[in-house]
């Protein structure tokens, strides 16, 4: 990572570390690490330079996701969530008053964004929506949405959100709405009681937001999800699974040098476990080696909205998602094995208990199949560029 | 123990693993403590086990940021780790 953020995504980790069995035993949001990512200004690091932020670049913020996930899975995806819907508002916001207002919020304030995309009898696909928006009155809009997950609503800011462009409008033909949580009214519909990835408390929500026309991005959610918002999820969503990977595979080299101490008399042959941990590493190697490489590659096209908009790109972010969530039940898993008995106890330091549920949010939180799917309507179209 | 004896008792031990896992080409009691020990035979392979052996003498882990190349190339150096390792315990 590059060292002008590693401090701080280093004070950041040890705050969420220090509450992480708690939000994962409670299923509660990780406020106190939220606060830390404020204070230490990670929540507006990817504000371009030219709107007066840090202008971290998606490899930087692949870097910080790690470094946070392997402390705390929950946190990483609150950063990795936040940072997918942050970066929309500056690529795609245009100049409308509103969105510049939240713009300088999250600069200045650390203000923390959420997302309802996917709704009620669309069936997870966020690229569809029934409910559209509405114009009360003129310069206001409002929209009233059956969303089955928002994360971590309880201490956001401020709701994006998704409908039809109009009543009229294509399921199709979307329009993304940055709307403070003042003016959104919030009718809980379902729990978040899960195996893993507790913390990001992914509720069900009927939402009713009415707030300003200035508040909604200028460009249409076709450019906004395939130029922006999925590469950017998918790379950071994958950067916090590396993170609990690596989080799983230091705790196996741990248990393997106090295998080692005292067996040092050996000689030169390498313990089964050893050469456990060192097939470990080369796979944890190859998933690190993927997920930084897709960063990079949307950080060379960041400015290239054609490039971006393709066929190839969309199936290379596709596939890092997908492939990314195999590797963190792998890895985690072969982490477990090598530990042993103090990894499957939850009541050990060495406990894999957490790592291993959050690991299997992976492919199951954000449908594996889903995306296959939508690679698998694309492979005839095109091949991937490697 | 004063700490110049624990010290001295540090380097003791330090000396023992690396008779024991140094390859040293020269014996481990004759090196001074400010001697480069990769110039008297020692290898960062042989430095995993003197490494495991020193961890379980003192019953400490070393942190990551103490396993460079700069730590085992003395055994000052070793000493050093140590102590610093045992104090942030």
């Amino acid at each position: 990572m590059s060292d002008r953020f590693a401090a701080r995504a280093a004070a950041v980790a040890e705050v969420a570390a220090a509450h992480a069995a708690e939000v994962d035993r409670d299923a509660r949001e990780p406020a106190e690490a939220v606060v830390a990512l404020r204070e230490h200004g990670l929540l507006g690091a990817s504000v371009p330079a030219a709107l007066g932020g840090e202008g971290a670049s998606l490899r930087e913020l692949s870097g910080i996701a790690t470094a946070l996930g392997a402390a705390c899975a929950s946190t990483g995806m609150v950063f990795a969530m936040h940072h997918g819907q942050a970066m929309t508002l500056w690529r795609h916001g245009g100049e409308g008053a509103g969105v510049r207002a939240l713009i300088e919020r999250v600069r200045d304030e650390g203000a923390l964004l959420a997302s309802s995309t996917t709704e009620r009898g669309i069936g997870g696909d966020a690229r569809r929506s029934s409910c559209a928006l509405e114009r009360p009155a003129p310069g206001r809009v409002r929209v009233v949405k059956d969303s089955p997950v928002v994360s971590y609503a309880g201490s956001a800011d401020v709701i994006l959100i998704t409908a039809r462009r109009d009543a009229d409008a294509a399921e199709s033909d979307q329009r993304l709405l940055a709307c403070p949580i003042g003016e959104i009214l919030l009718e809980p519909r379902s729990e978040w009681d899960t195996l893993g990835l507790r913390g990001t408390v992914s509720r069900g929500y009927l939402l009713e937001a009415e707030t300003s026309e200035s508040n909604l991005l200028a460009d249409d959610y076709a450019a906004i999800s395939s130029q922006t918002a999925l590469p950017v999820s998918h790379v950071l969503w994958a950067s916090v699974w590396l993170g609990i990977a690596v989080s799983a595979a230091d705790t196996a080299r741990s248990a393997v040098r106090a295998q080692l101490r005292g067996a040092a008399a050996a000689g030169p042959t390498p313990s089964p476990a050893a050469l456990r941990l060192a097939e470990l590493y080369a796979a944890l190697q190859a998933f690190a080696d993927a997920v930084r490489h897709a960063a990079e590659r949307f950080d060379a096209l960041a400015d290239d909205r054609d490039a971006l908009g393709g066929v190839s790109f969309a199936l290379a972010m596709n596939a890092v998602k997908v492939s990314s969530a195999d590797a963190v039940v792998d890895i985690v898993t072969r982490a477990l094995r090598i530990v042993g008995i103090a990894g499957y106890r939850l009541d050990s330091e060495q406990s894999l208990g957490r790592q291993l549920r959050d690991a299997h949010g992976a492919a199951i939180q954000i449908s594996n199949d889903r995306l296959l799917a939508n690679n698998a309507a694309l492979v005839a179209m095109a091949r991937p560029e490697l | 123990m004063t700490g110049a004896a624990a010290r001295e008792a540090d380097i003791a031990a330090i000396r023992d693993a690396l008779g024991r896992f140094g390859r040293l080409s020269v014996s481990a009691g004759s090196v001074a403590p400010e001697t480069d020990l990769y110039g008297v035979g020692f290898t960062s392979h042989a430095a995993v086990n003197v490494m495991l052996a020193l961890e379980d003498a003192f019953d400490i882990e070393f942190p990551d940021e103490l396993l460079t190349r700069a730590t085992f190339g003395s055994i000052a150096a070793l000493a050093d780790a140590v102590s610093r390792t045992r104090a942030a315990a």
